[in-house]
């Protein structure tokens, strides 16, 4: 084997020029690759972060039908005593959960005594929303960030503040139907100032659940929806089919399903944008491959038709065929493993370096993110592998046909 | 036992609707450590004969032994196999190997054909470098050296398996005469120290006198034989 690989280096060196031209190629299509991934997976990284820590968890349980009607804040639609201990009782044996919040969503009239607008709230029992979307207290623009609000208190949209001018220690008055249909007011302190961003409930108020439940005179236990924060975002997807199992599949007695549960990927419109490069992803791992496969090909051609009377002389004097076929395949092989491994190095490296200046940037209102690119081994592996074989993949074609010639056509050839 | 046994050998090529008959119904053989040539004008099928001996190409019909064995109906692999076993080969244009040194261009068949381990073949090279005096030249390339070197580089390449048959068809085509007549002479002292058979085919009259045993070829008949028996008229 040692000197199949010593005549295959040997015979790159020879056309140094155009062995480095082709290597290049894949080193620069590795680079670009393995950046892309890298980038590309800290942005969606950061995104997904951003959405599910600072508002929807990453899975979310309603009662069946809610999420449909959403929109209307549905007061009808809540989950009541027997269920919620169902769904606290199924998360208490799920070992993922890292923390769980239970809220109220609700629509109210929004007055500053001046005047009066919509708003959406959603109330929340303060330590446990603290623990279910930890991002959160980021978003409170104006105000105390600590313990994030106490009963009596609001935390108000940024959109309403400017629009009603309403500052930080203002007092304002909430007024809302309840589930009969009768009206109640309640007066409340702004605490701070919330800000927006995209998605469902991303404009919403915030209030004490306690505040809720008098406002509304909601008496036993009712909650709109429970946000559960798992340890690893990895674990999604088994305790999310988990869950469904458990939850998702109990009928009541009218046998219709009760609850409905939801992964934060089905909520937020961002899903599609990570969705978007995941396949922006796949088809630049798809130019590489063609990068590699036309470049190699291509040489390993020429190789095969410039040596054509080498190939007839070693064959004449008894190199057999699956030789001289493998000492081509070998040659491409090289050929692709320095591409790699040279637009590896520069990859890690360039990871490194962008990790070390910290690199920072805006998206839509938030600025400063952090870029912080990272690459998994298993990426890492998966390029590597890919290039290789298809390095392989193309040199089979002209090695083959290396393997398969005439000795005598060979030798005759000038 | 003969090297080579040819009887009634037939090679007919087919180009369209022309057949060429380059071999027709030869009959010959030749002896171990004999020193053969094939003669004969251009066109003459020297080359073809050489070629079916060669196990590079296979006869149309007829006979034809090779170091005891039948080579007529040798599959690829096979016919590869029993080259790099029994057959040495030298070329008109030398056909070293351009990215490997003398040594290494030695070393090939032991290599990449046969497996020798790795202390008895570098011996073995040496062994052969020094027989044909080019020991010296061996850490070389062979851009590096003059044709004459290059072709006896090229013998100690086909001699160094231990060859019964080595084949050259033309080997000093590109040479001048004396070099020429020095290759020869260098084949000549190979056969008497190593007893291999050397064929190798020529038009060339300078060195027609050198050899031992001469078929004349003519239009692919094999019409005349001299000095020696072990042959046949066609
Ligand atoms: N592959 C082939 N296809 C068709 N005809 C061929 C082929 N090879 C050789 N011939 C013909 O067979 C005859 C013998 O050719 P060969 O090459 O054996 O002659 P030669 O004696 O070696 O000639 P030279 O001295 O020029 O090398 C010629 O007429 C040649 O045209
Ligand atoms: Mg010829």
């Amino acid at each position: 084997m040692l000197n199949i690989f010593k005549l295959a280096a040997r015979n790159l060196f020879r056309y140094k020029r155009r062995t480095l031209l082709t290597s290049t190629l894949i080193t620069l299509g590795v680079v670009s690759v393995l950046l892309f991934i890298s980038i590309s997976g800290s942005f969606k990284a950061l995104m997904v972060g951003q959405i599910t820590d600072s508002m929807l968890g990453h899975i979310q349980i309603h009662k069946k039908g809610y999420l449909a009607s959403i929109d209307s804040l549905p007061l009808n639609r809540n989950l009541t005593g027997k269920q919620i201990d169902k769904v606290v009782q199924v998360l208490a044996e799920e070992d993922a959960v890292e923390a769980y919040s239970m809220r109220i969503k609700l629509g109210a009239m929004f007055s500053n005594f001046i005047e009066t607008t919509n708003i959406r709230l959603n109330a929340v029992t303060p330590t446990d929303e603290m623990k279910t979307a930890p991002l959160l207290t980021d978003r409170i623009l104006e105000g105390e960030k600590e313990n994030l609000l106490k009963a009596g208190e609001i935390l108000i949209p940024e959109l309403i503040s400017k629009g009603m001018k309403v500052k930080v220690g203002d007092g304002i008055v909430l007024v809302a139907n309840n589930k009969d249909g009768s009206v109640n007011g309640q007066n409340f302190m702004v605490r701070g100032i919330l800000e927006g961003i995209s998605g469902p409930g991303g404009r919403d108020g915030m209030i004490h659940i306690n505040d809720a439940k008098s406002l509304l005179r909601i008496e036993a236990a009712e909650v709109s929806e429970i946000a559960i924060r798992l340890k690893d975002i990895y674990l999604l997807p088994a305790v999310f089919t988990s869950l469904q199992e458990k939850l998702g599949s109990m009928k009541n007695k009218q046998g219709m399903p009760v609850f409905e549960v939801h992964t934060w990927e089905k909520i937020s419109p961002f899903f599609n944008i990570a969705k978007m490069i995941d396949l922006m992803t796949f088809f630049i791992k798809i130019m590489l491959v063609a990068i590699v496969l036309v470049s190699i090909m291509n040489v390993m051609v020429m190789a095969v038709y410039e040596r054509i009377n080498e190939i007839g002389t070693i064959a004449a004097i008894g190199t057999l065929p699956n030789k001289i076929l493998s000492l081509f395949v070998v040659e491409g092989f090289l050929m692709g493993v320095l591409g790699t491994a040279v637009g590896t190095t520069i990859s890690l490296i360039s990871i490194a370096i962008m990790n070390a200046t910290q690199i920072r940037f805006d998206f839509g209102r938030q600025t400063g993110l952090l870029l912080s690119p990272t690459i998994g081994a298993t990426d890492v592996i998966f390029v590597v592998v890919i290039v290789v074989a298809i390095a392989v993949i193309a040199s089979l074609q002209p090695a083959w046909k290396a393997a398969k010639m005439d000795p005598i056509t060979a030798l005759k050839h000038v | 036992m003969s090297v080579v046994v040819a009887e009634q050998l037939i090679k007919t090529y087919v180009a369209g609707d022309i057949k060429i008959e380059a071999i027709r119904k030869v009959n010959f053989s030749i002896e171990p450590a004999s020193f053969v040539s094939f003669i004969g004008p251009s066109g003459s099928g020297k080359t073809t004969l050489l070629n079916m001996i060669g196990c590079l190409d296979p006869p149309t019909a007829g006979k034809l032994q090779v170091a005891g064995q039948d080579i007529t109906s040798l599959n690829r692999q096979n016919a590869a196999r029993f080259r790099g076993e029994h057959i040495g080969f030298v070329f008109q244009d030398f056909n070293l190997i351009p990215v490997l040194t003398v040594f290494e261009n030695v070393e090939y068949p032991l290599q990449m054909v046969q497996s020798w381990p790795n202390e008895k073949r570098k011996k073995r090279v040496m062994e052969m470098l020094e027989a044909v005096g080019m020991a010296d030249q061996a850490r070389k390339y062979p851009s590096q050296i003059s044709g004459g070197q290059k072709q006896r580089a090229a013998v100690a390449r086909a001699l160094v398996t231990n060859a019964k048959l080595v084949l050259a068809d033309e080997p000093t085509a590109n040479l001048d005469k004396e070099t020429a007549n020095m290759v020869i002479n260098l084949m000549k002292q190979m056969r008497d120290e190593y007893k291999t058979t050397f064929v190798f085919s020529t038009h060339d009259p300078r060195i027609v006198d050198n050899v031992e045993i001469t078929f004349v070829l003519d239009d692919g008949t094999l019409h005349k034989l001299e000095k020696s028996a072990g042959g046949d008229h066609a």
